[in-house]
């Protein structure tokens, strides 16, 4: 396929994408309009699940007032450190044991038996830890992208095809030059899959710590809406996260096809 | 001068059941420098194995190997191989790929671009410098492939099967190029590189070699045969296939090969009762 003759942008089994985008919006507002519908006809009952329209007007109004951000603002500066500090600390260990069997022989009983620890039971532990600020939610946040970057560090070294080894150290390639040219490049194709995914997690860790105990961030928000039975703002602030979690994933999307070129 | 020298070359495996299984027994057989020979053998008969050998990738259980500075210890300085399987960097540009072995070389990757495109001119990919692996066709890759290995000016070039996964005219017109490569060293006064080309394909190594080695089946595979090509040079391989001396040369050595051939499918079927 040299020849690059790429017709319009098409997706799997030749459905257009606006034909997709399209039905992605009419999926969304068709969900919406029920959702509303219901509740003005007084089939459900707005107490317990709010309205639309209602949650839509709070949203504007905490923008509005300018509430939002701050919350907003811990949040993603909770998520960023724990993404990066998580994703740091799982890639150089993935890196390390997929350099060195043994080790990792060694330590796989402890790295499973750690991932398999319900993180939420953490929180509390964390909160008498590192206190009720940003450092208790980094922290959780960092124990869940850890082992997703950890696992897809240590496939991705390990994975690294035998042949290409070989080949470009028949080239000529020192150790620095095989884990430059050949690993690194390897091991981010699976980093960069699990990024996503990272990402997510460390959305999770931030809000659930908050929710748990703190004084700030989106978690906060929706804990106390919760605690006075007000459930559009529980919506809305679960809104304003979706919203935020889309809009990232967007970027990292972007920045993923960007960095994998070469896979197309 | 010798470039390559295999003496008396054992070389075992441990299963995964814990049993030993030796790949190659007692190999002994020499290549002239210069020389371009081809080692046939049914499948599964130890051929990769022996150039892992060559390269050094691979230390053999008994015997020596012998490159150019003597025996081999670690990887053999004065070789290049190229896999069977595709080996090219699948994030790195056709461009990128061919300048690679200069780069880790220490050149500036201003001059190795700039080498990298005249090879890619030679092997006729000038338009597909930027594009990647994933990009190309089987033959283009295996051409990028070459010129990988050759930008590198080795003295000896070790290739496993190279071009059995392409199709029979691709494939045709990958040997001759082969060929007028390793030909036209001659032409520009530079020493002729010594090949050795490892196939299935009996018709190929007679038509691209000075010397054919026929192994036998594996386990234990030993050198059975060997017979030198009695050819000219420069070969039109369109035209080759018909000639008497390739026609007789193909039915002497069809005569050993055929019985290994036999034996190493007698080994792979179920033992019944």
């Amino acid at each position: 396929m040299a020849e690059g003759d790429r017709a319009a942008p098409v997706a799997a089994r030749g459905v257009r994408r606006s034909t997709i985008a399209i039905w992605q919006v009419a999926v969304g507002v068709s969900a919406l309009a029920l959702w509303e519908t219901l509740v003005s006809a007084r089939l459900l009952d707005p107490f317990f699940v709010s309205q639309p329209t209602e949650i839509a007007r709070r949203v504007a109004a905490w923008s509005g007032d300018g509430t939002i951000w701050l919350h907003l603002a811990t949040t993603l500066e909770e998520s960023l450190l724990g993404l990066l500090i998580g994703s740091a600390l799982g890639i150089a260990l993935g890196f390390w044991f997929g350099r060195s069997p043994a080790l990792a022989m060694v330590f796989d009983p402890y790295i499973k038996m750690l991932n398999a620890v319900p993180r939420i039971v953490l929180a509390p532990l964390f909160l008498l830890w590192f206190g009720l600020g940003i450092w208790s939610k980094v922290a959780l946040a960092v124990t869940l992208v850890f082992f997703i970057m950890f696992f897809s560090t240590y496939q991705g070294v390990r994975d690294a095809d035998r042949v290409l080894i070989d080949n470009v150290r028949m080239l000529g390639a020192s150790q620095r030059q095989l884990v430059r040219h050949v690993l690194v490049p390897s091991a981010l194709t699976w980093i960069f899959s699990s990024l996503q995914a990272s990402l997510g997690f460390a959305m999770v860790g931030a809000v659930v710590g908050e929710y748990l105990g703190s004084t700030r961030g989106l978690g906060y928000v929706i804990s106390q809406a919760e605690g006075t039975f007000d459930t559009t703002g529980v919506f809305a602030g679960m809104t304003v996260l979706a919203i935020v979690v889309v809009l990232i994933s967007a970027a990292v999307s972007r920045l993923e096809r960007w960095l994998l070129a070469w896979k197309q | 001068m010798t470039a390559l020298e295999f003496d008396r070359v054992s070389r075992q495996f441990t299963a995964p059941d814990g049993r030993e299984y030796r790949a190659l027994d007692d190999i002994s057989f020499t290549v002239p420098a210069g020389a371009f020979v081809a080692v046939v053998g049914p499948s599964g008969c130890g051929k990769s194995t022996l150039l892992n050998l060559a390269a050094g990738l691979l230390l053999p259980s008994a015997g020596v190997v012998r490159g150019q500075d003597g025996t081999l210890t670690g990887l053999n300085r004065h070789a290049t191989y190229m896999f069977q399987q595709d080996a090219l960097l699948p994030w790195k540009t056709a461009r990128d790929n061919v300048a690679l072995g200069l780069i880790l070389a220490g050149a500036s990757r201003a001059d190795a671009r700039a080498h990298a495109d005249r090879w890619l001119a030679r092997v006729g990919l000038a338009a597909f410098g930027s594009h990647y692996p994933s990009q190309l066709s089987g033959g283009m890759r295996k051409r990028a492939a070459m010129a990988q290995h050759w930008i590198i000016d080795r003295s000896l070039l070790l290739m496993d099967e190279p071009f059995s996964a392409l199709d029979v005219h691709t494939r045709l017109s990958m040997e001759g190029e082969l060929l007028a490569l390793w030909e036209s060293a001659d032409a520009s006064g530079a020493a002729k590189k010594t090949v050795v080309f490892v196939t299935h394909d009996l018709e190929e190594a007679i038509a691209l070699a000075d010397e054919v080695v026929v192994l036998s089946a594996g386990p234990a595979a030993r050198v059975v045969a060997r017979h030198p090509v009695p050819l000219g040079r420069p070969r039109d391989l369109m035209e080759l296939r018909t000639a008497p001396a390739f026609v007789d040369l193909h039915r002497a050595l069809w005569v050993v090969l055929r019985e290994e051939v036999k034996r190493s499918q007698r080994a792979a079927e179920p033992t019944r009762g």
